[in-house]
């Protein structure tokens, strides 16, 4: 499947509830304002309650919420015309506001890629679903994820530390994370 | 090796059992005095067979592995933290640091994820010389792998002819570029200096000679009896299993499943080359084993295509003296001699990368080997951490 054809069928799975009731809204207050306040409410509504989009990367990017990471991802692997069955990198990734997670799918038979990013405003506590019971390989990912960016992963089975000390104070793959002693800083 | 009691439960064996004599003493009786007792033994951080500073914390029953722990980190430098305040030129010198011995292929990931972020035109001979030290590379790495892992089951000579071949190999890299290990030959936008004169006939001297080595290699060590009965049905990996825990390399394709990134994702001038994938069914340490010894084959046929034909022409193009890449990000796979090695770059604009990601190998098929090794023997988990083929800084970055 190419990228076009990958996006209109997963943001199929996930109608925005949003997009029909704004649309009439708008019909009835069409007299009372102008044509062209109308076109730019109507472009920001999207159908999907997933974000696509293409520009500054080489694959089919999908921002996703995180109430909704979970269900994605095993529909993602579990349609027979996706299957993407083979999780071949998991990234933390701080983005200032927001930490997150980058996953990067491949599907075995089709041979197609799709990059899936997943963000929460949460820094303190900030916890998404554990997605390993869809790949097994992101038990060990998320460890390294929850050890760097301190995020924590619902039902994990085993989330500790894996390369740090259990007493390793902060994480240090954020970008507010400090130490003078050990980082040189140009 | 430490032992540490698990529970803290008396001994039990009690003493008024022992009243009993030994004539009463049926097989039940016998089993129900001497109960099983699960232990914690520490292999490792020093240990021959972990080929590093590795610590697997083994729950074993008598000998019966009963789960693999591994504690990672004890020489975690945090190389992806260093890259976000490094320019690309720097970061490429890093990664040689991880699998150290596929540094070259590792360079070149960091290269060609640069030069495609830059939309820059690679020479062919450049293209070409990448792919003859690419392979050159994974057969010095298997040809380590090799000796260490007939000395792991216990065949010491095995690790001397190992070594001797690699040492041609290694005289050639630095011939070429100055350095036999970490060897940093490429930058982005090409190589940092031309093929020495005498790179070619000695490549040509290395493949005739290896030739008539794996042979050797395969009578000394394939097809000795107490080997196989070492290797044969340990460690059973299958292939929905391998894909699941994101397995790469030869390890996933001792097990079926066809995922050289050569073949899939061909990069510099591997299009141009036809080569086998080398694929196994059974999915055992001595599948691995195979599947390894088969590649030895194909590079040295990628290289005797190549080697004849090194285009003319520059072996470098210019590049801005500070790189600074676009918004933007960049993925590039490899092959390395342990399977997909990925680099990924968020790019705010900058000289130095916002984020940057690298995806190793041996982390993930780390992963797998407490689901393969569990209800073996620790003599077994030897002999699957030796088919692993971990390199330990690739897994602690």
């Amino acid at each position: 499947m190419n990228n076009n054809e990958l996006q209109s069928l997963i943001s199929s799975w996930f109608p925005n509830p949003e997009a029909n009731k704004v649309s009439e809204v708008i019909e009835v207050s069409e007299t009372e304002e102008g044509s062209e306040g109308k076109v730019k409410v109507q472009e920001s509504i999207n159908p999907s309650l997933l974000e696509f989009t293409e520009e500054g990367s080489q694959f089919l990017n999908i921002s996703v919420k995180p109430e909704h990471l979970h269900q994605l991802m095993s529909q993602l692997k579990t349609n027979s015309e996706t299957n993407f069955d083979y999780l071949f990198c998991l990234s933390g990734v701080d983005w200032g506001e927001e930490l997150g997670v980058v996953y990067h799918l491949e599907s075995t038979t089709h041979r197609h890629i799709v990059v899936v990013k997943v963000k929460t405003k949460d820094r303190e506590t900030p916890i998404l679903d554990t997605i390993y019971d869809i790949w097994t390989t992101a038990e060990f990912h998320e460890r390294e994820v929850f050890d760097f960016f301190g995020i924590k992963f619902n039902n994990h089975p085993n989330l500790k530390r894996l390369f740090l000390t259990e007493d390793w104070e902060g994480y240090p793959l954020r970008k507010d994370y400090v130490d003078e002693a050990n980082m040189v800083i140009k | 090796m430490a032992l540490r009691e698990k529970n803290n439960k008396p001994n039990s064996l009690k003493t008024n059992n022992l009243e009993l004599g030994t004539q009463n003493m049926k097989p039940e009786t016998i089993n129900s005095n001497f109960k099983s007792e699960e232990y914690q033994i520490n292999m490792g951080p020093q240990h021959p067979a972990t080929h590093g500073v590795l610590n697997l914390l083994l729950t074993i029953d008598g000998e019966t592995i009963k789960k693999v722990e591994p504690d990672l980190g004890y020489i975690h430098r945090s190389i992806e933290k260093m890259c976000e305040r490094d320019s690309y030129q720097q970061i490429v010198h890093l990664t040689d640091r991880m699998d150290y011995l596929s540094s070259n292929i590792n360079n070149e990931a960091v290269c060609l994820a640069v030069e495609n972020a830059l939309e820059l035109e690679i020479p062919e001979r450049v293209k070409v010389i990448r792919t003859i030290i690419g392979e050159l590379t994974r057969i010095s790495s298997h040809c380590l792998w090799w000796g260490v892992m007939g000395m792991d089951v216990g065949a010491l000579s095995t690790f001397f002819y190992g070594f001797r071949d690699r040492e041609m190999l290694n005289d050639i890299f630095e011939e070429t570029c100055g350095a036999r290990l970490t060897m940093n030959y490429n930058v982005p936008g090409g190589l940092m200096l031309d093929i020495h004169p005498n790179f070619v006939k000695r490549v040509k001297k290395f493949v005739t000679h290896f030739k008539t080595k794996i042979p050797e290699y395969d009578r000394l060590l394939t097809e000795n009896v107490i080997f196989q009965k070492r290797t044969k049905g340990v460690g059973v990996l299958s292939k929905e299993d391998a894909i699941s825990f994101g397995v790469s390399g030869p390890v996933a394709r001792a097990s079926g499943y066809s995922c050289d990134v050569r073949k899939y994702h061909p990069y510099s001038a591997l299009d141009k080359v036809t080569f086998n994938e080398s694929l196994k069914t059974e999915g055992d340490t001595f599948a691995r084993y195979q599947v390894r010894i088969q590649e030895l084959w194909e590079s040295l046929s990628i290289v005797e295509q190549l080697i004849d034909n090194i285009p003319e022409g520059e072996y470098r193009v210019k590049t801005n003296a500070v790189i600074k890449l676009p918004k933007g990000e960049f993925f590039q796979k490899v092959e390395t001699a342990r399977g997909e090695f990925c680099v990924y770059i968020i790019s705010t604009g900058t000289k130095s990368p916002y984020r940057l990601k690298f995806r190793s190998p041996g982390f993930s098929n780390l992963s797998v080997l407490n689901h393969i090794a569990v209800g073996g023997k620790i003599g077994d988990l030897v002999a699957i951490l030796a088919t692993l083929d971990l390199v330990i800084p690739d897994i602690d970055r």
